[in-house]
């Protein structure tokens, strides 16, 4: 018996051990980034001297700033994010409702059909999306990388499943009060279901964000390319070269804000998070 | 979905669900059903944009998948996606459980533990591969020094060595990945029984035993939910291959997107990328329907 509570103690010990090195390594990158970040601009990188040079600055993300329109990379970001969540809300909220609500012909079939959106990942289908976004004359514009989205399947699904969550009886009271559709949405159904309709938005809001390979292929101006595209673009200026100091705080201007977010929002987002594995 | 009954609204407005869900039927038309049928009707045709002498779509059956299916570069692609989705997936899975294991306590600053586990999940792809774009640089990268340190003499140049580029590019998103499903296993490890394990313990349960025994098998569903996704996403993300490779050095750390990309985009072949778009449909297909039915049954 105590010979087993030693080994418990030991394992314990040895779990910590474990647990506080490997944080480290997975840490090490973004760490390392920030000491690079911070280092004068006068003093490359060399071997054997890889941390803290002679003093701090932020004049890495000064010159990275002007090197790039990042301030325009931020807006469109922003502008697409927004864009997509502005009409994602009212769309898989008008079709959850109908979905959770109503019964009607071809109510299965329907549902199949917009369900066919999660089980054909968009992302397999630039080729022929690109050529629809060059037909409706789209291309090179914000609402290009935005238009695809508009209607979300997952989103449906999760708000239609939240709404048949809804009491029975609070909905008959409704009908019986003489309320329109639009009151029973608004009133009935949606209070109760705020929670999952935060967790899409801030599943779908985090996806878009971290997008990059259909902004790429449908942008080709600095007026439209959001900061994922930007920064790679960034990445492959000539006068970064191995200015690894430039690049480091360029990134960091990129990922800061996403991490002050989660930061602040920690739990919401991992709810999200959670949720968004269905997609 | 069973109504008991049929609402008073329905009867006055039959047309109004279809109107409800009428935007989102349409963007789903118009972005899911219609590049899907439209790939079908291309991957038949021989069409070019780069030579004017392929310009006009010519008919061809099934060539292009014939073409394709004996093309080596195709047989390079597929061997390096398997690789990647293989290498990648079950060591992501397997660390993190470990994380969870690791960060299932109660213990000051466990917090910024987790942290450190979880927030490359966070960061857009094409900045994590930034980060290692530099991490790896030969020489004075910190990730080469480290190596060095721990008495590692081979080549420095992972992102351009033909045997070391896949490499490369699956330890980004092992970094990036393994805190994201360490999220799963962690909300699963919170919901387990307790009395299961006070009957362990008293039975005189050792500590690996339990987690073998019933900590793992509980998990089981928890296991099988993020291997799919894990799979989807394996086969859907190469983001950081355009930072990190370029898919070099000559096609070693191509997969079958980012070859997709490259056919339609660099060498403007749209019949043999509508192939590739059906064929990659079809595997991705295979991915999305088991993780409906595994998620469906989780509900039951």
């Amino acid at each position: 018996m105590a010979g087993n509570r030693l080994l418990a103690r030991w394992g314990y010990r040895l779990s910590v051990v474990l647990l506080l090195s490997l944080a480290v390594v997975w840490a090490m990158p973004l760490v390392w980034a920030l000491v690079v970040s911070v280092r004068p601009f006068a003093e490359p990188l060399g071997h054997g001297d890889i941390w803290f040079g002679r003093k701090l600055t932020l004049e890495n993300f000064r010159r990275a700033w002007e090197l790039a329109p990042f301030g325009q990379y931020y807006i469109n970001t922003i502008l697409i994010v927004l864009m997509i969540l502005g009409v994602q809300i009212i769309t898989v909220t008008m079709a959850g409702f109908a979905f959770a609500h109503y019964q009607f012909m071809g109510k299965g079939r329907l549902f199949i059909f917009i369900l066919l959106q999660m089980m054909i990942p968009t992302t397999a289908l630039l080729a022929p999306n690109f050529a629809t976004i060059r037909q409706l004359g789209l291309f090179d514009t914000r609402l290009a990388i935005a238009v695809p989205y508009f209607g979300s399947a997952f989103g449906t699904f999760l708000m239609r499943q939240s709404f048949l969550g809804v009491p029975r009886d609070l909905v008959d009271a409704g009908i019986i009060d003489g309320c329109s559709w639009w009151q029973l949405m608004r009133h009935i159904y949606l209070p109760p279901s705020v929670p999952a309709l935060v967790a899409f938005g801030l599943s779908s809001a985090s996806w878009h964000w971290n997008e990059f390979l259909w902004p790429l292929v449908v942008t080709n101006s600095d007026a439209s390319r959001p900061l994922t595209v930007g920064l790679v673009r960034f990445t492959q200026l000539g006068e970064i070269g191995a200015r690894w100091s430039l690049l480091a705080a360029a990134t960091l201007l990129v990922v800061a804000p996403l991490l002050i977010t989660f930061l602040i929002f920690q739990r919401r987002f991992i709810r999200s998070f959670l949720h968004s594995g269905i997609k | 979905m069973n109504q008991p009954f049929s609402t008073p609204k329905l009867k006055r407005a039959p047309l109004l669900p279809y109107l409800l869900m009428a935007p989102t039927l349409f963007f789903v038309a118009l972005f899911t059903v219609w590049p899907t049928v439209l790939s079908i009707y291309q991957s038949f045709f021989r069409q070019r944009l780069n030579l004017a002498c392929f310009r006009e779509p010519l008919f061809v059956g099934l060539d292009n998948y014939a073409t394709l299916f004996a093309d080596d570069r195709f047989h390079n692609v597929a061997q390096n996606t398997l690789i990647y989705a293989l290498g990648t997936v079950p060591a992501g899975i397997v660390l993190g459980f470990l994380f969870a294991l690791l960060v299932n306590r109660s213990l000051r600053g466990i917090g910024w533990a987790r942290l450190a586990f979880f927030h490359p999940a966070l960061l857009p792809m094409v900045s994590a591969a930034t980060i290692w774009k530099f991490f790896f640089t030969p020489d004075y990268g910190l990730f080469n020094s480290s190596l060095r340190f721990l008495g590692y003499s081979g080549p420095e140049n992972w992102t351009g060595h033909p045997n070391l580029a896949l490499l490369s590019i699956m330890i980004v998103a092992l970094w990036k990945n393994a805190g994201y499903y360490m999220l799963f296993y962690l909300a699963g490890l919170q919901n387990l029984p307790a009395d299961v394990y006070e009957a362990a313990a008293l039975d005189g349960a050792t500590g690996w035993q339990t987690l073998w025994r019933i900590t793992f098998p509980l998990l089981r569903r928890t296991t099988v939910f993020i291997s799919t996704i894990a799979f989807i996403d394996a086969f859907r993300t190469v983001d950081h291959i355009f930072v990190l490779t370029g898919g070099g050095p000559s096609r070693a750390s191509t997969v079958i997107l980012y070859y997709l990309w490259q056919i339609r985009f660099e060498n403007q072949n749209i019949g043999m990328a509508a192939t590739l778009t059906i064929l990659f449909v079809a595997i991705l297909l295979v991915f999305t329907i088991t993780n409906f039915w595994v998620s469906e049954r989780q509900e039951a």
